[in-house]
């Protein structure tokens, strides 16, 4: 054991340097973490945000864990060209025959295990603002980010259908109201997703509002956002869907709240006039082809 | 080339009647090295094919709304690269690597079932043509895991989706018959000595890989039974509108999809903790942690599956608790990473090929891990979860992890395998070749996915700014490609220009370099007694011990000459 022992005790600088690195780092990554994500480092190495706030707290706690990634890679990294350099063969140098140390292989599996249920730790403590919907501006919402999802405070929010489908988005409104590829929502109001697909799977995924939720047949899955100023925001869909499943985009267009009322009312009128045109050229069709070979428009 | 000399005599075979050479004895054969050759050559084709699949697709990527490859051949593609790369050519590549090595490292003269090896490899094989021949007819499309709906009779109606469902049966049966065939032959036949405690770690990966491969194969054999009776017979597994769930394929399918991530992965451990020990020149740092660690991984390992879910409609206690799965398993690999940094502490390290790859494997590997934790915190999976975020992060850990370490293998092993060196200055530019190509190609991934683009999508719009990072990620592609195809050309040159490699060219720990390069067909004239974890030490050191003994009788026996010369001179002079 001595014999193992004395170089460990020669080394300790090495250790003792890469220690104080990782503590400097984690400092540094806590004071980031409170500063917030920059905007300018969504999209490049942390995820996008800046639509709506879960996906805020999301970006704030990848970046919290990408600190913490950084520092556990440059340890190994450095120690292993510190080790390559150092250790490189040389002319009458000799391997020492160390076979292990089992208070060091003690000690770092231990770092590793603490290192992880801080993780762990932070996410928990994190989960609430991602999973749980912010209360809507004037009103307030109850709504799920899960299948299980905690209620919100009592109060409005607005309820979506999405539904997915090979390979259009559809959405449809509270009020009877529907649309295809874009949704229209009002700002500062809580907006309560139901994803539900018809045909095969698809995943909802608007990166600036929050992660994506797979459209499962047979299954309803939520999430919600809440976006406070106007906006255009892109997203597609997320899980292969079939030939055209990289043209299946969807937009979300946040307007302020009488802006998106007229526009849901004049969304209806446009529906209700497409009926009848619809009705109308179907009855053109049926009278010239007889009504027998178009059952199905 | 600095290959050292060979070592003083040891034991080895001579006039031992070779096996006929002809081509049917290829067919016929039942010697474990001969099958190990013919799953190696067969899996670097496949890889080759794999890896122009690769390039196809980053070339149709490479700027936007590029018109190279349509919508339907690039999903095809993606389907055929991803599952050829898994199930042809990373698996059996370590079958191949285990049927030639596990019998001469642990010192027996065969597999336990050398007939039963022999199935096996014709049952890839087979696999893999009919895998292949849908190519002439109607690829599949649907994605390697298939999911249902999309794979089923109504949205893949074509017999693609049949060819991929006999390819996993007839990969996944040869598999698990290797798979029992490797167990039986390490439970069984070691060299006397070779207790548990002195298994290379190399067989320790094999061995946990195959218990994990016995567990895993039966699941995913099963599910895709119930896909195809979905598909003909009318049955109602997965599809929702008879009251099937698409969520069941995925749990099935995960269930075996992520043991089958470390049953990719684990051999690559054991052959890391195989070279970095010889190119240091000192034991490994903690047998028994790496070899314990192995063991925890391959346990843990069936606990995480669903992390590969976390977007699906599952209770949120349920990803809590696959979160907390999913980190535990970092903890044994983290474990492993620091311990073979360690073993190069205090080394004296010779820079040969495999060491670089090795290296290279250390670094890439750690960065695929820590992006792996990041994925297990499920709030941080939703975001990147589809993206190009998990692409770069699974090559990472498939490319950067099991393919550097095939390297590696293939550069310290192919002296054994053939009697030849390959080319150190062709090895070591295929390596930076390949370690600069990788990291081009796959680390802008992961900026790509985390501004929101979705894998396997055949093209993008020229507005969502994606056509930099893509066009990088493409020229990163042919660097690697490049990279690939340099080490080709080394083994194909040094199968016939290669320096003559001797029985023991690295100085190296473990059995298979008693024997001669290549081995004959019984392996070993003397089955040797083992001592420790590093049998050829001491074996080396008792030839050494033999030929000074040697050496001091004949100058015994020289200084007896000469003094009965001097004797007799002097007797001559009296007379």
């Amino acid at each position: 054991m001595a014999a193992t022992h004395s170089p460990q005790r020669r080394h300790s600088p090495e250790l003792k340097l890469l220690a104080s690195i990782a503590f400097t780092c984690t400092v540094v990554a806590y004071v980031a973490a409170l500063a917030g994500p920059m905007p300018a480092w969504a999209g490049i190495i942390t995820p996008e945000s800046g639509g709506s706030s879960n996906a805020n707290s999301i970006a704030g706690l990848y970046l919290i864990v990408l600190i913490i990634a950084a520092v556990i890679f440059g340890a190994v990294a450095g120690a292993l060209v510190l080790f390559l350099v150092r250790y490189r063969a040389r002319r009458g140098h000799v391997a020492s025959q160390v076979r292990g140390n089992t208070r060091l292989e003690i000690s770092w599996t231990g770092a590793a295990a603490l290192i992880l249920v801080v993780l762990a730790v932070l996410t928990f403590s994190r989960l609430h603002g991602m999973v749980t919907p912010a209360a809507s501006g004037d009103h307030a919402g109850a709504v799920f980010a899960t299948v299980d999802q905690p209620s919100a405070p009592g109060g409005h929010a607005l309820h979506i259908k999405i539904i997915g489908r090979q390979f259009i988005w559809r959405f449809d409104y509270p009020n009877g109201a529907y649309s295809y590829e874009e949704l229209t929502v009002p700002i500062n109001m809580t907006v309560v997703v139901d994803i539900y697909a018809v045909d095969v799977n698809h995943s909802w995924w608007v990166p600036k509002l929050g992660g994506k939720f797979d459209a499962i047949p047979g299954y309803v899955n939520h999430t919600w956002f809440k976006i406070t100023r106007p906006g255009v925001f892109v997203g597609q869909c997320a899980e292969l869907c079939g030939q055209h499943h990289a043209e299946m985009i969807a937009t979300v267009r946040a307007i302020p709240l009488a802006a998106w009322e007229a526009w849901v009312g004049r969304q209806k009128q446009l529906i209700a006039r497409a009926g009848v045109e619809g009705q109308a050229a179907h009855a053109k069709l049926n009278s010239q082809t007889g009504a027998a070979q178009v059952e199905n428009p | 080339m600095a290959t050292r000399a060979a070592p003083l005599p040891q034991i080895a075979s001579h006039r031992v009647e070779r096996e006929r050479r002809d081509w049917t004895s290829w067919i016929t054969t039942t010697d474990h090295k001969r099958i190990g050759i013919l799953y190696l050559a067969t899996c670097m084709v496949f890889f080759l094919i794999g890896g122009v699949e690769a390039v196809l697709m980053r070339s149709q990527l490479a700027v936007p709304n590029n018109t190279l490859i349509n919508a339907e051949h690039y999903n095809q593609l993606v389907t055929m690269h991803g599952t050829t790369m898994i199930f042809l050519f990373v698996v059996p590549v370590w079958a191949g690597f285990a049927n030639y090595l596990v019998p001469l490292m642990i010192g027996a003269r065969d597999m336990a079932f050398p007939r039963l090896n022999a199935l096996s490899y014709w049952l890839f094989v087979s696999g893999g043509v009919v895998f292949y021949a849908s190519v002439f007819w109607s690829p599949p499309d649907a994605g390697w895991f298939s999911y249902t709906p999309l794979s089923n009779g109504t949205y893949s109606p074509t017999a693609g989706q049949d060819t991929w469902i006999y390819l996993i049966h007839l990969t996944g049966l040869a598999s698990a018959i290797g798979a029992i065939n490797i167990v039986v032959t390490i439970a069984t036949m070691r060299a006397p000595g070779m207790g548990w405690g002195r298994l290379p770690l190399f067989c320790w990966g094999i061995l946990t890989q195959a218990i994990m491969l016995i567990v895993a194969i039966p699941v995913i054999g099963a599910a895709v039974t119930m896909l195809l009776t979905d598909r003909h017979f009318h049955t109602c597994y997965f599809d929702p509108r008879c009251g099937g769930s698409p969520l069941l394929w995925q749990h099935l399918f995960w269930f075996f999809g992520h043991p089958e991530v470390y049953i990719m992965i684990l051999p690559g451990f054991g052959v890391i903790s195989e070279v970095l020990p010889v190119f240091a020149r000192k034991p490994i740092f903690g047998y028994k942690a790496i070899a314990a660690s192995t063991v925890g991984i391959a346990f843990l390992s069936v606990l995480v599956w669903a992390h590969h879910m976390f977007t699906a409609p599952i209770p949120l206690v349920v990803l809590a608790f696959f979160m907390l799965s999913s980190m535990a398993i970092a903890v044994p690999t983290g474990v492993k990473v620091i311990n073979w940094v360690a073993t190069l502490w205090r080394g004296s390290i010779i820079f040969k090929t495999p060491l670089y790859f090795a290296c290279g494997f250390l670094v890439l590997f750690t960065l695929g891990g820590l992006s792996g934790v990041m994925l297990a915190i499920f709030p941080i999976d939703w975001q990147v979860h589809g993206s190009y975020f998990i692409v770069a992060h699974f090559h990472f850990v498939l490319v950067a992890g099991a393919v550097s370490a095939v390297m590696a293998a293939l550069y310290y092993w192919f002296p054994k395998m053939t009697g030849r060196m390959l080319s150190e200055s062709l090895g070591k530019l295929s390596f930076w070749f390949q370690f600069v190509g990788f990291l081009v190609t796959f680390g802008i991934q992961h900026s790509l996915g985390l501004s929101g683009m979705p894998r396997r999508v055949y093209t993008y719009n020229a507005h969502m700014d994606w056509g930099t990072d893509n066009l990088i990620s493409t020229v990163g592609a042919f660097i690697l490609a490049t990279g690939v195809l340099l080490t080709v050309a080394n083994v194909v040159r040094s199968l016939k220009h290669g320096v003559a490699a001797g029985p023991d060219p690295w100085r190296a720990n473990t059995l298979e370099w008693l024997t001669t390069s290549p081995p004959p067909v019984h392996d070993f004239d003397v089955i040797p007694k083992v001592l420790s974890v590093e049998p050829m030490q001491e074996i080396r050191a008792q030839i050494a011990g033999q030929s000074r003994a040697v050496d001091r009788q004949r100058a015994e026996a020289r200084h007896a000459r000469s003094v009965a010369a001097i004797v007799a001179r002097s007797a001559r002079r009296d007379a």
